[in-house]
């Protein structure tokens, strides 16, 4: 019987006053890959900020329960600490704390407990090796600098080294050259056993290819209006979305 | 000092109030007798006490400063300018009183001397009460010792240098300063010497309604190198303080000095110290400084590039809260061919405190080829804190190259709700920010400085320094 890590129950959320989210339903169990995919301005990212709770969105309706807990109205470092992670589609630049004193500070966080030095050296050292990542970068500021593609990485680096229960990819795959993209896969699947769970927001089916991807959603217009195998997430790189939209765009109409 | 993490605070050791005790606290306010009275009990030769008088008549026809933040608050006849602590001085802590000690314990001074420093000054109130140094250093020539030891055993030096750099009509405290000067320490590095671990001095002003006056003279002589490290603290109490210290930095030909400071003063301190630096010919004059507490601070640490070639570099920080008014700011002035100046100053200002940074940089004609950049950047934790940026910038000759950029800015909700997404409380996002804002600062500090500045920027964070 498969465990229940995120529910999300009929999910309204407000930004700027406008309704994004428009009744969102969507169950994640442990042990699972789901995928996001949806047309630019959707909701997807929005989604992703509603789970952690991100205050400059407003929750008006719905609940979401994690690992039997509700955390619809907990701060975004609670949610966190519940094992809750995001990969920012926009990850943000932090000058003067490198990228291993804000590891260490995170994992402390994250953990509640002291990491200890020589293992937490150890353990970023193989995600480096995983990830293809420069070592040297790790002494300059997070973010600050760093290239589209080598900000990604320090996201999913920050995955691994947080290892949460959910991580939550915000489109992680776009601006990955090709060799790129197959490293994070690879990085994925590292992460990945049983117990945890991916949520992956994207527009291409390059980075789900190694990945055992047991659904595909497809949200349009803050709306979940389909659900499948990873068979759709092909068929909606060849068609498109035009299909859910005239939908969409009818049910306005009547 | 003795902490090593950052979460490690211990919040009270600013704040210590040993009792009001003394062996003898001067009447207050300022006046002729007030002078003599305090070049009396300090047992001095004629040549300074009139030279005190002297500043005293400076110090009664210069007005207020008619610029910058309000010193209404100011009652001299409120002021004790000097404040004798009930202990003597010694090089063992073993001989200092019992409380004195215990607050040096706790600011962690006798700890950093054993780990990590050549020598070692600490004053309390107007006396210093502490002063020891390596014996290697001894045999090199190095001379480390208080102001009034100096007077006495060296006064050809002291004559020579004394207020020559900072002279007592360069402002009304800096004449104040002259009448009333008591403590502080005076360096000699002879020729070629390289001191490599740091010297220290810390200030300690515990008395209430009492003013600091310290006097620091340092002598780098020709190819010489030092590195020293001021510190400031007082207990806050509901008068006003007042603290007009005094530097002077010589710095010869092919000498090289670091200034480094971390000043944390109560909030009811009016903080309006001078220090001035006079660089040789190839020489270098670096300043780091860390500024913290104060009601008002009007602080503009100055070098003034006389040799060829000569180099100076300021990196700074302020930190102002609720009712603070921090007036800081780097002044240099080119006075010869090939110099160079580079200024890296920041502050932060949090729940209505107002940071100014006010400098001047003027490049006289004579300076040919020569080069300044300078870059500010401010940072506001909310709406109502204010930063200011007031640059007087004089370029006389056509050679020179100079540039100044000036940021200010504000802690985006997108980089705390990141931050958050990793678990941290807003309360650790905004202090992760901060403490990144302030790096530049702190790595140029020594390691266990570095952690203090954290940990007094965590203070200022959590509003828990009064
Ligand atoms: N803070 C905000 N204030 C105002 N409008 C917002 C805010 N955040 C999102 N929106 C709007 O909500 C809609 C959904 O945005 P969202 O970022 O969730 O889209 P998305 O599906 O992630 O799109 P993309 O594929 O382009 O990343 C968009 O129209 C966007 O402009
Ligand atoms: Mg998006």
């Amino acid at each position: 019987m498969s465990e229940k890590l995120l529910q999300i129950k009929n999910l309204y959320v407000n930004a700027d006053k406008k309704e994004i989210l428009k009744g969102i339903n969507l169950t994640i169990n442990k042990g699972e890959i789901h995928v996001i995919m949806g047309p630019n301005g959707s909701g997807k990212t929005t989604t992703a900020n509603a789970i952690l709770n991100n205050p400059a969105y407003s929750k008006k309706k719905g609940s979401i329960i994690f690992d039997s807990q509700d955390i619809t109205n907990l701060s975004t470092d609670e949610i966190a600490r519940k094992g809750v992670f995001m990969s920012f589609q926009m990850p943000e630049e932090i000058p003067g704390i490198s990228v291993t004193n804000f590891l260490k500070y995170a994992k402390n966080k994250i953990t509640s407990k002291p990491v200890k030095a020589a293992e937490f050296k150890i353990d970023l050292m193989k995600y480096m090796r995983e990830l293809k990542m420069n070592p040297k970068n790790m002494a300059r500021s997070l973010n600050v600098g760093f290239s589209g593609g080598e900000k990604k990485k320090n996201e999913i680096l920050q995955m691994l080294v947080l290892n949460p229960k959910l991580a939550i990819l915000d489109e992680t795959d776009s601006g990955l050259d090709v060799d790129a993209i197959k490293t994070v896969s690879k990085g994925i699947e590292m992460f990945k056993n049983d117990q945890n769970a991916v949520l992956i927001i994207t527009h291409n089916t390059k980075i789900l290819h190694s990945l055992k991807v047991d659904y595909v959603h497809i949200l349009v217009d803050g709306k979940i209006v389909d659900t499948s195998t990873s068979e759709l997430a092909k068929t909606i790189e060849e068609e498109g979305y035009s299909k859910y939209k005239k939908e969409v765009d009818t049910s306005e109409e009547d | 000092m003795k902490k090593t993490k950052i979460e490690d605070i211990n919040r009270n050791i600013y704040d210590i109030k040993n009792k009001d005790e003394y062996e003898f606290k001067i009447k207050k306010g300022l006046s002729k007798d007030i002078v003599e009275e305090i070049s009396a009990k300090k047992n001095e030769p004629s040549w300074m006490r009139d030279f005190r008088l002297k500043a005293l008549d400076v110090y009664n026809s210069l007005k207020l400063p008619t610029w910058g933040p309000d010193l209404s608050c100011l009652n001299m006849d409120e002021i004790a300018t000097y404040v004798k602590p009930k202990t003597k001085l010694s090089n063992s802590w073993d001989d200092v009183d019992e409380d004195i000690k215990n607050t040096f314990d706790k600011l962690g001074i006798p700890e950093a001397e054993k780990k990590s420093l050549a020598g070692v000054g600490a004053q309390y109130d107007s006396e210093v009460v502490y002063h020891s140094m390596k014996e290697e250093l001894k045999k090199q020539g190095v001379i480390y010792t208080d102001m009034e030891t100096a007077v006495n055993e060296y006064p050809e030096l002291v004559k020579k240098y004394f207020m020559k750099c900072v002279p007592v009509y360069d402002h009304k405290f800096v004449a104040l300063h002259g009448a009333v000067w008591s403590g502080g320490s005076f360096v000699y590095v002879p020729k070629n010497v390289k001191v490599d671990i740091p010297l220290q001095s810390y200030f300690r002003l515990n008395s209430k309604e009492a003013g600091q006056f310290e006097h620091t003279l340092i002598i780098v002589e020709e190819g010489a190198s030092l590195h020293f490290i001021e510190g400031c603290s007082a207990p806050k109490y509901n008068k006003v303080n007042l603290h007009a210290g005094c530097v002077e930095l010589y710095v010869k030909d092919n000498a090289y000095l670091r200034y480094s400071t971390i000043e944390n003063w109560s909030k009811n301190m009016l903080n309006l110290n001078t220090k001035k630096a006079i660089v040789g010919k190839n020489a270098k004059m670096e300043w780091v400084s860390g500024s913290f507490g104060s009601k008002i601070s009007m602080l503009y640490p100055m070098s003034i590039l006389d040799g060829e070639g000569a180099q100076t570099e300021y990196t700074g920080i302020s930190f102002a809260s609720t009712g603070q008014n921090l007036d800081n700011g780097f002044k240099v002035v080119h006075n010869a061919k090939n110099t160079s100046s580079l200024v890296n100053a920041k502050s932060i200002s949090k729940n209505g405190g107002k940071c100014t940074y006010r400098s001047l940089v003027r490049i006289n004609e004579n300076a040919k080829n020569s080069k300044s950049s300078v870059s500010c950047e401010s940072l506001m934790l909310d709406d109502i804190s204010i930063s200011d940026t007031i640059p007087t910038n004089d370029i006389r000759t056509d050679d020179a190259q100079f540039s100044h950029e000036a940021k200010i800015g504000k802690i985006s909700d997108k980089t705390i709700f990141y931050l958050m997404s990793r678990g941290m409380t807003e309360e650790d996002a905004k202090a992760m920010i901060v403490r990144g804002f302030a790096y530049e600062v702190s790595k140029e500090l020594p390691v266990e400085y570095a952690v203090e500045m954290n940990n007094l920027i965590n203070l200022e964070l959590e509003g828990a320094i009064g």
